[in-house]
């Protein structure tokens, strides 16, 4: 890769203060936006081929231009909640550079014509909190935010929000609700929030790494940056990577190299003697894929193809002295931690698949409740008002399909052990299921 | 966190919790009846005041109540209603949806471990199990589990009272606690705020990473 964008001299001592900041170049680019009309700016976005880092991978400058134009007041979100498992690279960026964050947002405000903006951040992130608040202070104080910007028509104030712990209030519309200090659960979509979003106005969804990718874009120009990367995946990305590998963390890639590139290249592998069993290539909401899948290219298009989604960059890699069946377990206990509760498939379906877990690892399964653990997925996905139940559905789902002589296997073990250690005649459950020979 | 759930599996605790139905439902607080300390008016009409509308400085009312009462207590919730002129009723239904709000009392010092995926491939349930056991009667301490903290690279991982730290080994917990119990920053040398990041150092530089 020619060079990083976002981690340059990531730890740079003072980076998070603007003397720091702006003695490297800081908010020039800034400078350069504000001095083009609003078109240009956001025809810059959309050369730039810029896909959303959030999640779903929607290009930014579309989403961008599908603002409606007129008096209203048009609202900027950044969405820096970051809670699916794996994924911790916002972080780094709000500790380590916020004002890269900061200069992003006013830049896409400025495209946006959005006037008011919000970083809603996870509650447990006190400390990249406290920076962000001495980072807008900063920014303030020296005239990069507020009104007339450098002397342009531009204003924009900008309050960082607190979150307060529930993964749900990642999903746009659930963090809308939260910002008006609601409930955090997800509205149904239509109207989407590019047309009536926070207080029921206009309102610009992105990521941390997204916004935070915007200086860059103006400084080299859309089209420059657009040849980073493949043609339908560009620029580059960060990927969190964590669990069985030697050296987790947060590592800036071009879009497109080779996934075991990443995972061993960079994060050095499993532990020796180890190898990779299956990995979450873009969070615990993305399938799982296997061993056999290191070679491909770590794109957008690349890993949808193969069944899974770059989702978030959140790489979690579990090597082969881990059951699936607890990877399994654990992943369907977060999502029914988090389901908001409004949507019956979601809320019960997340419970019944722990619960048959749960029975799985207690010995009292047999082979047929893997079919009724996929029906169970099957009747979630596309039937909930969000895309939590499914986050959990299609990984399940996928462990289930990809390793399913590895969760027969264990039920039998289990149900063998089960059954040495009690006197009971077989479990009840199992005669009436037919399941008993 | 483990979920609590009640009778049948709900998640509702209204199912099991008795009413008082001879009371009206709460109305407005009155603040002619209703005292809230200097400080905390202060701050939650600081945060009413940056929003458009006002409301949206719910979730940072409560978290000013509920670090000024140690938890979202019944009183806490009056004293935010009454300064947001909202119902209690409104701040416990959405202080109820989120982690980090208590609305029953707690140990001053929260300490959340995660368990999620990362963290439990690196012995977090063991990590969980050996805070809860030193912890264990300690009135001081609200030991949590957690879903996800976003810090996985410094897996297993625990928040202590906002304070992110790891990798933890197991035989860390006993100074990590003793910190704490002592009112000292907690165990600074695995804080992930003095903590390089992996992708702006070569691979050699690496050493840790492992518990
Ligand atoms: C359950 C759920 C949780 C989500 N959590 C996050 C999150 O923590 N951070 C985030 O940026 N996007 C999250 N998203 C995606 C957002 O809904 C949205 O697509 C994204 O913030 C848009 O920004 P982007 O286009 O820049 O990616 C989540 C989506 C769902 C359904
Ligand atoms: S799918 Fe689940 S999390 Fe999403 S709105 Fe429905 S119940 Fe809530
Ligand atoms: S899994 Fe523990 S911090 Fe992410």
């Amino acid at each position: 890769m020619s060079e990083l964008l976002l981690f340059r001299d990531i730890d740079e001592p003072g980076l998070n203060t603007i003397d720091v900041y702006r003695r490297r170049g800081g908010y020039d680019d800034l400078r350069k936006a504000l001095a083009m009309p609003r078109e240009a700016v956001l025809n810059e976005l959309l050369a730039s081929g810029l896909r959303g880092r959030g999640g779903a991978g929607f290009a930014m400058g579309k989403k961008v231009s599908f603002l409606p134009k007129g008096a209203m007041d048009v609202y900027l979100c950044c969405n820096a909640d970051e809670s699916e498992p794996g994924t911790f690279k916002d972080r780094e960026i709000m500790q380590k550079n916020p004002h890269m964050l900061i200069e992003g947002i006013i830049i896409a405000a400025y495209a946006a014509g959005a006037n008011k903006a919000f970083i809603y951040i996870r509650g447990e992130y006190r400390l990249q909190a406290d920076i962000l608040d001495a980072a807008v202070a900063e920014a303030e104080a020296a005239g990069y935010l507020g009104d007339a910007i450098l002397g342009s028509e531009h204003d924009l104030s900008l309050v960082v929000h607190r979150g307060a712990g529930a993964y749900i209030c990642g999903e746009e519309t659930a963090l809308l609700d939260s910002l008006e200090g609601k409930r955090g659960n997800p509205r149904l979509k239509p109207p989407f929030p590019a047309n009536q979003g926070l207080y029921q106005g206009p309102t610009l969804i992105n990521n941390v790494e997204t916004l935070a990718t915007v200086p860059s874009i103006i400084r080299m120009g859309g089209d420059e940056y657009a040849k980073i990367g493949t043609e339908t995946s560009t620029g580059t990305k960060l990927v969190s990577i964590s669990g069985h590998v030697k050296r987790p963390g947060n590592y800036e890639i071009e879009l497109g190299i080779p996934s075991r590139e990443i995972i061993y290249g960079l994060a050095g592998g499993p532990p020796d003697g180890r190898e990779v069993k299956l990995w979450f290539p873009g969070g615990s909401s993305a399938p799982v894929l296997t061993k056999d899948d290191l070679d491909l290219p770590y794109d957008f298009d690349t890993l949808a193809k193969a069944g899974s989604m770059l989702g978030s960059g959140a790489i979690i890699v579990v090597d082969d002295s881990t059951s699936v069946v607890d990877v399994a377990y654990k992943t369907a206990y977060f999502y029914r931690h988090e389901s908001c509760g409004k949507c019956t498939p979601c809320r019960e379906g997340t419970n019944w698949t722990v619960k048959m877990l749960e029975r799985i690892k207690a010995g009292e399964a047999t082979p047929m409740d893997l079919d009724i653990m996929a029906s169970v997925c099957t009747n979630i996905i596309g039937n909930c008002l969000c895309v939590l139940g499914d986050a959990m559905a299609m990984p399940i789902g996928s462990m289930v399909a990809k390793f399913r002589d590895e969760f027969e296997a264990y039920i039998e073990e289990r149900r063998a052990a089960a059954w040495a250690t009690t006197e009971e005649p077989e479990p009840e459950l199992a005669i009436i299921q037919g399941a008993v020979a | 966190m483990e979920v609590r759930r009640f009778e049948h599996g709900s998640r509702v605790p209204g199912w099991d919790r008795e009413v008082d139905l001879s009371k009206d439902p709460s109305q407005v607080p009155d603040p002619a009846t209703t005292p809230v300390p200097e400080d905390v008016r202060a701050e939650i009409e600081a945060h009413m005041a940056k929003y458009p509308d006002s409301r949206s400085a719910t979730l940072p009312a409560l978290a000013a109540v509920q670090r000024h009462h140690g938890w979202c207590s019944p009183e806490a919730i009056e004293q935010a209603a009454c300064v947001m002129r909202l119902t209690p009723g409104y701040l416990t239904a959405v202080a109820t949806f989120y982690d980090m709000f208590d609305t029953e009392p707690v140990g001053r010092h929260r300490v959340y471990v995660c368990t999620n995926i990362s963290c439990s491939l690196r012995g977090a349930d063991e990590l969980y199990a050996r805070v809860k056991e030193l912890t264990d009667g300690d009135a001081d301490f609200a030991v949590k589990r957690f879903e996800c903290l976003g810090a996985c690279d410094i897996a297993p991982m625990a928040s202590v009272d906002g304070t992110y730290v790891g990798p933890l080994a197991l035989s860390d917990v006993e100074e990590l606690l003793d910190d704490v119990r002592n009112d000292r920053d907690p165990l600074p040398r695995k804080q992930l705020r003095y903590r390089p990041s992996a992708g702006a150092t070569t691979p050699d530089d690496h050493t840790e990473g492992t518990a």
